[in-house]
């Protein structure tokens, strides 16, 4: 299971490229407060948020078009070194469109994330949306679903 | 997210899955023979959709006499496509930020 989602930027690869692994950058789109990248292959990835700090794990680096690493996405595994049972996958591919470039990210390994009975009791609990809503939305995803 | 979530999604990719779990919905109840009815497909494939469906715990059955009757189980649903709904909200987010970032530098 995955989710995909892409965008087309009005910047040379290379400077998409300078944004999305560049720590004083990640610092602004990923966390709010900074960032630190140890831009190669195992590298570590410390998230700075103001309410907490999180840990990634690089896994590929292959400039400019490729860029991935795994992170604990789920804030009850912040500060644990990231590994397949406490995190999640996320690959950038970058390419050149035109003068621009289309940037996409995958994140996946969702289904092996530990700890998650307490979440989908709570994210059920506050749900207040109808049942056709979600079904709409679960199709929407389920699109995206690589078989 | 869901420990089941593959076998949630594989159940859910199915078109003829999907339509039977919308009608169990609509209906609030359902038999493989009245779901059959609706359908075009046969009653005993309609017995093997439940049976994926209900191992991924999206429906729940319930013996009467010699019928089992089929009701839907929301929980699953609702929490996988919430927290898939987040997560990708947070991607377009962050998309977002990196192209005006990206863009301004330029």
């Amino acid at each position: 299971m995955k989710i995909e989602r892409e965008t087309v930027i009005a910047a040379p690869v290379e400077r998409v490229w300078e944004v999305l692994t560049g720590g004083e950058h990640v610092g602004r789109w990923f966390s709010d407060a900074g960032a630190e990248i140890d831009l190669r292959p195992g590298g570590a990835i410390v998230l700075r948020w103001t309410y907490g700090v999180g840990r990634g794990r690089i896994v590929d680096v292959d400039p400019p078009r490729r860029f991935s690493y795994r992170w604990a996405a789920i804030r009850e595994h912040w500060g644990e070194e990231p590994d397949d049972r406490n995190s999640t996958l996320v690959e950038f591919t970058l390419a050149r469109e035109g003068d621009g470039t289309r940037l996409r990210v995958i994140e996946s390994g969702f289904e092996a994330l530990e700890g998650t009975d307490e979440q989908r009791r709570r994210a059920f609990e506050d749900n207040t949306e109808g049942w056709e809503t979600q079904l709409g939305n679960i199709r929407e995803y389920v699109a995206r679903v690589a078989a | 997210m869901a420990a089941h979530a593959e076998e949630l999604f594989a159940a859910l990719a199915d078109p003829t899955r999907w339509r039977v779990l919308n009608l169990l919905a609509e209906r609030g109840e359902g038999t493989a023979t009245t779901l059959a009815g609706e359908l075009p497909v046969s009653r005993v494939a309609v017995v093997k959709h439940l049976a994926v469906l209900d191992r991924a715990r999206l429906v729940e059955s319930r013996r009467r006499g010699r019928e089992v009757r089929y009701t839907v189980r929301p929980e699953p649903l609702t929490a996988t496509a919430r927290h898939l709904a987040a997560i990708a909200h947070e991607w377009d987010e962050r998309l977002a930020v990196i192209k005006r970032l990206a863009e301004e530098g330029e």
